[in-house]
């Protein structure tokens, strides 16, 4: 066997080499769609979840495809969608510094305060 | 000695605690690629694997069936439309990817490259084909990467009623006349060889260290994950009354597990290497929905665009 240059292959992990189709010339696609983001109201009085994303030409069409992706089983009863490039996010690099001004004051939580017993239901 | 960058350390460090990598973390590059490659290649599979089922959608023997099999492979496209996004979150575009698999550079599971030859075919596919996927996609539920474990997780929701299905199929012909029977028992001889290979080469075929275990992107061997599918398989396979196509296939008080015969590698690596019995014909069929499709996409931009100015000029 000559198989040697294949390492190790998994399942869904198969070794990049080309195929019989490497002379196939990919036409350029001239009509990029851009990438949405997709929240979802599980049921009434919930809030709005992240449940994935998905590629619109626009916002009708990003809802409708955001129905048909993520709510076959009824998992939701309203959908928000967002171009994915309107969403701006802390940098994950300073995360630390970021979150610190948290991390001391455990006055903010109830277990913090030690009272008597007596005090039921506080 | 080589030193080891501090980044790495704590990169190693969040996957050791169990923490999960997020796209914008910082990440060796070769964790990146792995992942990319991997997840890339599943979402290949899920869409290449809408073929082959796609090709009885026409042909299901009653109404019921019909709307069964509709419901599921549409639950595949959904399936690679959650991994496509979730590949590019490591930034390559999904036209690469695409492109990639049109060129045959890119690669999806061997197990669509068969024929499905009668009705049967679809419960056989059901059962093994997706019950194969599902030990694969269980496990992956707790990969290190977010963004694919969190796409594993919604797969894995939609993924048991396609198990359940296919044997439910192949249940109903188990029970029916001679003919069925037989066309039972046939799809389960012809499917039973290439799910096994749906696991990949044995672990002995590894030569190198095993990085994707040592950065939880994987959790379980090739051969572990065969030897749950056997076990399993081989118990389901006696409410059904019919046989799996293997002298070796015996129950072994020692080990707890079922033995089971040598599997033909040589036809699973001619398959991989695009020389299987539907290799041309699954890319094929994927180039022309996508080329033929170029003019929807390009017209749903244009009527975007057009909406987009009349909506600015009323604005101003
Ligand atoms: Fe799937
Ligand atoms: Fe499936």
């Amino acid at each position: 066997m000559n198989f040697q240059f294949i390492k190790k292959m998994y399942y869904g992990d198969i070794p990049d080499e080309p195929g019989n189709g490497a002379a196939y010339q990919t036409k350029p696609d001239t009509a990029a769609w851009p990438l949405w983001e997709v929240f979802i109201r599980s049921k009434r009085g919930l809030d709005h979840k992240h449940a994935g994303s998905l590629k619109a030409a626009d916002a009708t069409m990003a809802i409708e495809n955001a129905r048909d992706v993520y709510t076959r089983r009824q998992e939701g009863v309203s959908i928000w969608v967002v171009e994915s490039k309107y969403i701006h996010a802390s940098n994950p690099d300073e995360a630390e510094s970021f979150f610190d001004p948290a991390e001391d004051k455990v006055y903010r939580h109830p277990s913090f305060y030690e009272l008597p017993d007596e005090v039921k239901h506080m | 000695m080589t030193t080891i960058h501090p980044l790495e350390i704590n990169f190693q460090d969040k996957i050791d605690q169990e923490a999960k990598i997020e796209p914008k973390d910082w990440m060796p590059d070769a964790y990146r690629k792995t992942n990319l490659r991997q997840i890339s290649q599943h979402a290949h599979s899920e869409v290449v694997g809408m073929l082959p089922e796609g090709n009885w959608i026409t042909r299901a023997p009653s109404l019921k069936r019909k709307a069964i099999l509709i419901a599921k492979v549409q639950d595949e496209a959904g399936h690679g439309l959650y991994l496509y996004c979730a590949a590019e979150t490591l930034g390559q575009s999904r036209e690469q990817m695409i492109d990639d698999l049109h060129s045959g550079k890119a690669k999806y599971s061997s197990i669509f490259n068969y024929p499905t030859l009668t009705w049967a075919d679809m419960g056989a596919i059901g059962w093994l084909v997706d019950g194969a996927a599902i030990l694969n996609q269980v496990m992956l539920c707790r990969t290190s990467y977010g963004p694919y474990a969190r796409a594993m997780v919604r797969i894995c929701k939609e993924e048991s009623f396609h198990q359940r299905q296919g044997f439910e199929t192949l249940l109903v012909l188990s029970k029916g006349t001679e003919e069925q029977k037989a066309m039972c028992q046939d799809a389960i001889n012809r499917w039973w060889w290439p799910s096994l290979m749906m696991f990949g080469p044995k672990d002995s075929e590894s030569t190198n260290s095993d990085q994707s275990m040592k950065w939880k992107i994987k959790r379980k061997s090739n051969d572990e994950l065969r030897q749950n599918f056997v076990d399993m398989i081989a118990e389901q396979i006696k409410l059904l009354g019919m046989t799996l196509p293997d002298s070796h296939l015996k129950w072994n008080e020692q080990r707890g597990s079922y033995d089971f015969g040598e599997i033909n590698w040589d036809e699973f690596w001619n398959v991989v290497k695009g020389n299987g019995p539907c290799n041309k014909e699954r890319i094929d069929a994927r180039r022309k929905a996508h080329e033929e499709g170029a003019w929807v996409r390009e017209a749903a931009l244009a009527y975007a665009d057009k909406k987009n100015k009349i909506k600015t000029v009323s604005a101003a």
